[in-house]
């Protein structure tokens, strides 16, 4: 009944730590001129706009979409501002496909972005209500803990962590552009780096970065004529609340809903074997092996083996984070739709050096909050 | 496209300062009776969309707290737009018609009382040449209905007669702030407040809540005896920089309009998000509403303008009259950002 | 062009101020703090105690009105052990965040455990509130300084089900 979705241009900019070379105008520019021309069109055939970003205190504007609207080619048509914290980026692509899907619109231009070196984000953050507890280790101080309990409760051996972070790291040597690229990186500099809120080390973690993605998505007609679509065969959100009396927060129920609906939607009834490849947010290296069991790729308390036999490499049987993933480039605004751009880019047999070879169908993964917002969608070469 | 009705609506009264209630206290109370209010159990709500303000709310991430109002467990399919519930509500409908879901929720919520809030907007400005100068809301306001007076398409008297009519209105409106008699001859011997604008051309600040449940087909059939059917629902936007805008027209609500087939001639009722006086003469002759259609029944922004929620609200009160018999066919309209940069209209018609 | 050299970014310092106000179950809570009490909620629809008091139950989106008093002893449950500073925390390093089950409490909360070196931390370890002197006391969470160990055995993980 619903109309299909492709994404047919795909565009995102080089991530830094500060992108002063640009404004916000620019940045996101950058990212929406790559995706127009790959898809071979202009703005003026664009019918909708969909924005999304992370709070809007990191850049210290309320509803920046408002002054960047006209500069996206938005004037006179839909525009909508999508936050859903770290899955934002996710979400605001499903929004997108949504507009298509419903048949509302023919050809939906999606941006996402962050530019935090405009204002403080650590500040923004760190803004406590003064009648909360205070915070004591800031966000790893979050997870570390989580981090914890998934060791003890899989056994998994304690250099799990640096392996993922290595594969990730050399990943992103193959994407122009990552924001962090460490040229001659190798197991022991990331084990000897610095532990910050134990067990998690600092070259375990994700960069904060300034950079934007965009997506053009078209209706089936559209589609047909692009000469590399990726179609959207099934999208999915899902939200838990952040804390209740015995909720899991480690392989938490929400993820696990909406990869199964996910599946199920996208006629997916093995996804080890059905899914080519997947590229999911891991702002810390533990969360691969936390996150493959969430998504049903692994057994609970298995996922680590697959990091571990080398499954998720490049070259693997199904290799996850082919871009180097949000280790290695993480605007966090953005960082959710570059999941599910280059889950795109890979069924294009567009993912350049980082391409995986016969990649025909994709999962791209987005998390956010108390790992409490799930955005995931599945692209295929072909329609479903 | 799928048949889809507001079928409950839920807000809470409207207040200067929200003293005793939180905003998940305030959620929970609204979000609570437009679900019993649906008739439709929880369970078959299939997406959930909410519209709120980090910057209203002085907080980073300050949506993420209103979820623990929904008890989202099971796990909800759940959205949310740094916008007026307004477009919260929008996008359920579109999840709608994907589909995805057969009822929706959609919800909104501000404490403004907290900020001080003309001030907070000056950072919806653009940041490089804008928002350095420091204009507040109410200054942004004052310019437009400067150019629409010059230009002769508003006059003060009659934006003081949208003053009376609005808070007169909105004495039969229990949930409304600020309300009572006043005469227009009174209100112009009053001084201007930020020029050409008097106290009484701007809205309250104003905090609060509210919850709009839209339902599908048979499922808004069964539940509601007299649906309030969305027959279009479009939205558009603006440049942002005054300089390149004629302020005395609002050209996105006109071609919202014309998408949603707004005919002046078959509406018997319009609520309209008009913050200030003049914004509502601005979007009548936008929209060529004629004497034919009444305006704002329940008394429209200037009697109560919670951030966030106003736009939302006017969809409920439009609602409202489908269900209780006084109008046949609404017109609900919804804004955001300065001088009417962005325009929702959303036509409803009863059986 | 110009002689005028190019402008690369401008700053616009920014001041808002906020008065941020409590809700119904939050007054509750500040004010018994200010009188050395732990006070949580008990949810009617799944019975657990939430602690801090809180206006809703975030699992039933229900309503929360009796109060339930916690002790200031509880369990760890998982922890981390923080080796970097970070923006507005002022403490030596390394210290030990901890995710401490007060006894009478169905909800971990995240507290700074000291007085025990970061290597003999361990789930299941006992700990107990360390208070401000009372002439010190406020509606605040500050009257507790920290938890540290209590000395009691450790709880056997198994002990701990879910929570961990
Ligand atoms: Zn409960």
């Amino acid at each position: 009944m619903a109309e299909r979705c492709a994404v047919i241009g795909v565009g995102q900019t080089r991530h830094e730590s500060k992108r002063i070379d640009v404004s916000q105008v620019g940045l996101v520019r950058e990212a929406a001129l790559r995706a127009l021309e790959d898809a071979d069109l202009t703005w003026k055939d664009i019918d909708a706009l969909v924005i999304g970003k992370a709070p809007d205190l990191f850049e210290g504007v309320m509803m920046p979409e408002l002054f960047l609207a006209e500069v996206l080619g938005g004037t006179g048509k839909p525009m909508l501002r999508v936050h859903t914290a770290g899955s934002v980026g996710g979400s605001t692509a499903i929004v997108a496909a949504s507009l298509i899907e419903a048949g509302v619109h023919e050809r939906v231009l999606t941006v996402a972005y962050e530019k935090q070196s405009e204002s403080n984000a650590m500040w923004a953050l760190s803004i406590r209500m003064p009648f909360q507890q205070a915070l004591v280790a800031g966000a790893g101080g979050f997870f570390a803990p989580l981090i914890r309990s998934y060791m003890r409760r899989s056994g998994a051996p304690e250099d799990t962590g640096i392996r993922v972070a290595l594969k990730d790291r050399i990943n992103a040597l193959k994407n122009p552009y990552a924001h962090l690229r460490f040229p001659n990186i190798d197991f022991d500099q990331i084990a000897e780096s610095p532990m910050l809120w134990d067990p998690i080390r600092y070259l375990e973690t994700c960069p904060s970065s300034d950079g934007a993605c965009a997506l053009v998505l078209s209706d089936q007609a559209g589609a047909r004529r692009a000469p590399r679509p990726a179609w959207v065969h099934a999208t999915a959100m899902r939200t838990e609340p952040t804390q209740f009396a015995g909720r899991d927060q480690v392989n938490p129920q929400a993820g696990k809903d909406c990869a199964r609906d996910l599946y199920a939607k996208a006629g997916i009834s093995n996804p080890r074997r059905e899914i080519d490849c997947a590229e999911i947010y891991v702002p810390f290296s533990w969360f691969e092996p936390m996150w493959l069991e969430n998504l049903g790729f692994a057994p609970e308390g298995e996922g680590w083996r697959m990091t571990y036999d080398g499954v998720t490499a490049l070259d693997g049987d199904l290799p996850v984070n082919m871009s180097g993933g949000v280790l290695s480039s993480n605007p966090i605004g953005a960082s959710g739709m570059l999941r599910f751009a280059e889950a795109a880019n890979q069924v294009r047999g567009m993912a350049g050096e980082h391409q995986v070879d016969g990649a025909r169908k994709a999962l791209g993964h987005a998390y956010g909050g108390g790992s409490q917002y799930f955005s995931m969608w599945i692209v295929g070469d072909e329609p479903r | 496209m799928r048949d889809v009705a507001v079928v409950s609506f839920a807000q809470t009264p409207y207040k200067r300062r929200e003293n005793t209630r939180s905003e998940v206290e305030m959620v929970m109370s609204v979000v609570a009776q437009a679900i019993a209010d649906s008739g439709i159990p929880k369970r078959e709500i299939g997406f959930t969309c909410s519209g709120s303000s980090d910057y209203i709310a002085g907080q980073a991430f300050a949506f993420v707290g209103a979820v623990d109002a929904l008890g989202a467990w099971p796990p909800i399919s759940e959205s949310h737009v740094e916008m007026d519930g307004a477009w919260a509500l929008y996008e359920a409908w579109v999840k709608i018609q994907c589909g995805m879901a057969d009822a929706a929720l959609a919800f909104a919520f501000g404490r403004s009382s907290m900020g001080t809030l003309p001030e907070t907007l000056t950072m919806q400005l653009d940041p490089y040449t804008l928002a350095p100068l420091g204009v507040d809301a109410v200054g942004m306001a004052a310019l437009q209905a400067r150019a629409a007076l010059d230009a002769g398409t508003v006059t003060e008297e009659a934006m003081a007669e949208v003053a009376v009519r609005s808070r007169r209105d909105a004495k039969a409106n229990p949930e409304a702030q600020l309300k009572g008699d006043f005469e227009v001859e009174k209100l112009l011997a009053e001084p201007y407040w930020v020029s050409p604008l008097r106290k009484h051309d701007c809205p309250p600040i104003s905090d609060g809540a509210a919850a709009v449940v839209i339902a599908a087909d048979d499922v808004a059939r069964r539940v509601h005896r007299n649906p309030a059917w969305i027959r279009a629902i479009d939205h558009r936007i603006e440049p942002h920089q005054p300089g390149i805008r004629n302020l005395t027209r609002s050209p996105s609500v006109t071609l919202a309009g014309q998408k949603t087939h707004a005919d002046p001639a078959h509406l018997d009722v319009a609520e309209l998000h008009a913050p200030f006086t003049h914004q509502e003469l601005i979007l009548r002759r936008a929209l060529e509403l004629g004497d034919g259609v009444r305006i704002n029944p329940s008394g429209g922004a200037l009697a109560a303008n919670p951030m966030m929620v106003a736009g939302l609200a006017r969809i409920g009160e439009a609602a409202r009259q489908i269900w209780s018999g006084g109008a046949r066919r609404a017109l609900a309209h919804a804004t955001q950002g300065h001088c009417l940069q962005q325009n929702l209209v959303c036509i409803l018609e009863g059986n | 062009m110009s002689d005028a050299p190019s402008v690369k970014s401008i700053i616009t310092p920014t001041r808002l101020e906020y008065e941020f106000r409590v809700g119904g179950a939050h007054a509750e809570f500040l004010a018994s703090l200010a009188e050395g009490k732990l006070i949580g909620k008990r949810c009617p629809g799944c019975e657990k105690v939430y602690f801090p008091a809180r206006a809703s139950c975030p699992r039933c989106g229900i309503a929360m009105s009796e109060s339930v008093e916690v002790s200031d002893r509880g369990t760890v449950t998982t922890f981390c052990i923080v080796r970097v500073p970070s923006e507005n925390i002022d403490l030596k390093l390394p210290y030990c965040a901890a995710n401490i089950l007060l006894d009478g409490s169905d909800l971990p909360l995240i507290a700074l455990l000291q007085e025990c070196e970061a290597q003999d931390v361990c789930i299941g370890m006992r700990v107990q509130a360390v208070w401000k002197p009372k002439s010190e006391w406020g509606p605040t969470f500050e009257n507790i300084r920290y938890f540290r160990p209590s000395g009691e055995p450790d709880v056997a993980a198994e002990m701990l089900g879910a929570w961990i």
